[in-house]
């Protein structure tokens, strides 16, 4: 790793600096203490950045494929490998399918549910002249807010005989349900918990993104004719809005890959496999059932598909909403 | 094409008081520049102007319809933006077409897919395409038509936005800065496409700078602004030659006018700077006026003498065939410029001393207070200064 940066320590001295030494002293070479110097620097600015990007991140990531090749549980103290065993196991298991489905559907409830909304609640906040910051705070509090706390405020609204969901759908006649023991009802439960966490969120982004238009654009759209609220957005806002909406997807979406507490607090992936999703396999897997390497191997299959799922989303929205 | 009459427009932001009673009118056809210094409140009187903001009292008439409270695309106007306002995620061809088409076609003719399905929205786009080809022609950007704005460069993006204003053929071109974006070389060459232009189509165009090259150059006549109150509107000359008032002729020409006090001694004759110059003015003995003097109606004098001013050298600027020399006098506290014929005021030095006259009938008189004062005879009024000298 040293040998790229001290090269272009060396090339920065040649092409910003040398050309004018080299214009003065044009026949010696450039001096070599500079250059470990530059590179001494280099390695010490990067340095603390290295260090825990080392120790937080790319140790523990070599740690969890070194597992999950093995048959290591939780507490042993000795371990084999046994290749890709657990790989296997992990795509004929029938709750990690379950858990695996269930996460795909919830995000693509969670993501267009807290983009569209927050995009919604932002142009309404946005327009409006009072207010504004009040709205803008009760909206961002869910995402602020502890979520295992939250839950259990949500499992209160929800329970099935006191709960002010079922109460409230009983006054206006509507049918009730048990909500989060039901297994047709808990996963989009859950689902429209994570819309309520995550939309303050894109709202934030989006009212920065808002903010970010220039007047110029409304006031050309007005002159041109387009001074209706839906041609005022659809000409000016929405498309000012693409580069912000690309970061919104991608962060919600891999935030909605990692639902855990509320899973953990309102149905432990019940009932059966109904409300599973990948975070919660992994934790069942690892640390209640002890099988580890298990576990690994649903951690690496569980990065490989958030990472994938960025650098998709990156390439295909790239291409379509940078301006300059 | 048509006229407007404005009369008079206050705006005020909380307690600042940006418009002050503005009134003007501007004959159909007429190319008029409002010209000042940053923050006299002339952008608000053009934003006004397209109703994109709404005055606290007074009226607009745009060919002589009253257009107070109209939104913007009822008015037949076009505005070109400083920041030229282009919408970054359409091509040129769609940032020049969006007036005809949100003019021409229906809310629904307009929608993405089911709007093509109805019967004239082909024919009326054709049209529009049409349209769109032949003023991106007229403009030399007809082979940029499929790109988008961030791929252009500053001048070409100007045309786009001159050309999204020309397309629908308004009534009234507004235009704020728009050649403040472009660098030295392109804004000389963009002025005289926009003059072309004005000539070409023949419209009423209202023009904002603070650039007085570009208001000198451009227009049939100037109206200068200053703290929110139209202080002259006049012909581009006039405004040089002959200014109302000393904030005018302080922001209009190059170097700045040289402002020097003197008194009235007695009819015929004022005291400045311990000389005695022979000057006509209306006023009492012993009145304290000001003499507003341009730095080419001084010349070059051999020796001291009656309505002669001697100073002493302090910074000399080259500029061909004249020198810009900047000096002393007594009493008077800031630094006088003199353009002086580079052959006829040879070996002068920082430091020497110099003997400038100064011809009487290109002497503007103020009051103190800043207002113009006439002569009763203005014989032979400077005719003379060229509109080129101003404009350097």
């Amino acid at each position: 790793m040293s040998e790229p940066l001290c090269l272009s320590g060396v090339r920065v001295e040649h092409s910003a600096i040398g050309g004018a030494r080299r214009a003065q002293i044009p026949a010696t070479p450039p001096a070599r203490a500079p250059a470990v110097a530059q590179t001494l620097v280099a390695w010490g600015l990067a340095g603390p950045a290295v260090f825990f990007l080392l120790v937080l991140f790319l140790l523990p990531v070599t740690g969890v494929f070194v597992i999950a090749l093995s048959d290591w549980q939780f507490g042993a103290r000795s371990l084999s490998f046994v290749g890709f065993a657990n790989f296997r196991e992990v795509f004929v298991d029938a709750g990690f399918r379950a858990s695996l489905l269930n996460s795909v559907v919830y995000v693509l409830i969670v993501v267009p549910g807290s983009v569209i909304l927050g995009l919604m609640i932002a142009v309404l906040i946005e327009s409006g002249r009072s207010l504004r910051s009040f709205y803008r705070a009760i909206h961002f509090l869910p995402f602020m807010a502890t979520l295992a706390a939250m839950a259990i405020a949500w499992e209160a609204l929800l329970h099935p005989t006191i709960g002010f969901v079922n109460q409230a759908l009983a006054v206006i006649g509507l049918p009730t349900a048990n909500w989060l023991r039901d297994e047709n009802t808990a996963l989009p439960v859950l689902a429209i918990i994570g819309i309520w966490q995550n939309l303050g969120y894109a709202m934030v982004l989006f009212l920065a993104g808002l903010k970010s238009i220039p007047q110029d654009l409304y006031d050309a759209a007005d002159v041109d004719g387009a001074d209706l609220w839906l041609d005022r957005l659809c000409i000016v806002t929405l498309p000012m809005l693409g580069p912000v909406s690309m970061f919104v997807v991608i962060v919600v979406a891999v935030r909605a890959f990692e639902p855990f507490d509320a899973v953990k607090v309102l149905t432990q992936g019940g009932p059966g496999h109904a409300s599973e999703m990948l975070l919660y396999t992994l934790y069942r897997e690892s640390f209640e059932y002890l099988r580890t390497g298990f576990g690994a191997a649903v951690a690496v299959v569980f990065l490989a598909i958030v990472v994938t799922l960025t650098l998709v989303q990156a390439r295909i929205m790239g291409n379509r909403v940078h301006y300059q | 094409m048509a006229s407007v009459s404005i009369d008079g427009i206050q705006k005020n932001y909380g307690p600042t008081s940006v418009l002050r009673g503005v009134s003007l009118s501007i004959a159909d056809g007429e190319f008029l520049t409002l010209l000042g210094p940053s923050g006299c409140g002339k952008s608000t009187l053009l934003r006004i102007l397209a109703g994109l903001e709404v005055q606290d009292a007074g009226s607009v008439l745009i060919d002589k319809r009253a257009v107070d409270g109209l939104r913007p695309k009822w008015r037949d106007v076009a505005m070109v933006f400083q920041s030229y306002a282009l919408y970054p995620h359409m091509t040129v061809a769609s940032n020049m077409a969006l007036p005809l088409r949100m003019r021409r076609l229906s809310a629904v003719q307009r929608l993405p897919l089911v709007g093509r399905l109805l019967p004239e929205t082909a024919r009326i786009t054709a049209e529009i395409d049409v349209e769109v080809m032949r003023t991106a022609k007229s403009l030399g950007i007809g082979h940029l038509l499929a790109r988008k704005p961030g791929q252009l460069s500053g001048g070409q993006r100007q045309r786009v936005a001159v050309g999204r204003a020309m397309v629908r053929h308004p009534a009234v071109f507004l235009m704020d800065e728009p050649l403040s974006n472009l660098d030295a070389k392109l804004r000389v060459q963009m002025r005289a496409e926009i003059k072309e232009l004005h000539q070409r189509l023949g419209g009423t165009f209202v023009y904002v700078t603070h650039d007085q090259a570009e208001a000198m150059t451009l227009s049939d006549r100037v109206a200068v602004m200053v703290d929110g109150e139209l202080l002259q509107v006049a012909a581009p000359q006039d405004i040089y030659v002959d200014p109302d008032d000393r904030r005018v002729a302080e922001f209009i020409g190059s170097p700045k006018i040289n402002m020097l006090d003197g008194v009235v001694r007695e009819r015929g004759v004022v005291d400045v700077a311990g000389s005695a110059l022979a000057i006509e003015v209306d006023a009492i003995a012993g009145a304290h006026i000001t003499l507003g003097i341009r730095s080419e109606a001084f010349h070059f004098a051999d020796h001291g003498g009656p309505g002669v001013l001697t100073g002493s050298v302090r910074m000399i600027e080259h500029m061909g065939s004249d020198l810009l020399v900047h000096f002393d006098l007594a009493g008077v506290d800031h630094l006088v410029i003199a353009r002086l014929l580079a052959e006829r005021a040879p070996h002068i030095a920082v430091g020497q001393t110099l003997h400038v006259g100064v011809r009487p009938d290109r002497v503007l008189l103020f009051t103190r207070d800043g207002r113009r004062l006439r002569r009763e005879v203005e014989a032979g009024r400077a005719s003379v200064t060229p509109i080129r000298e101003i404009a350097r």
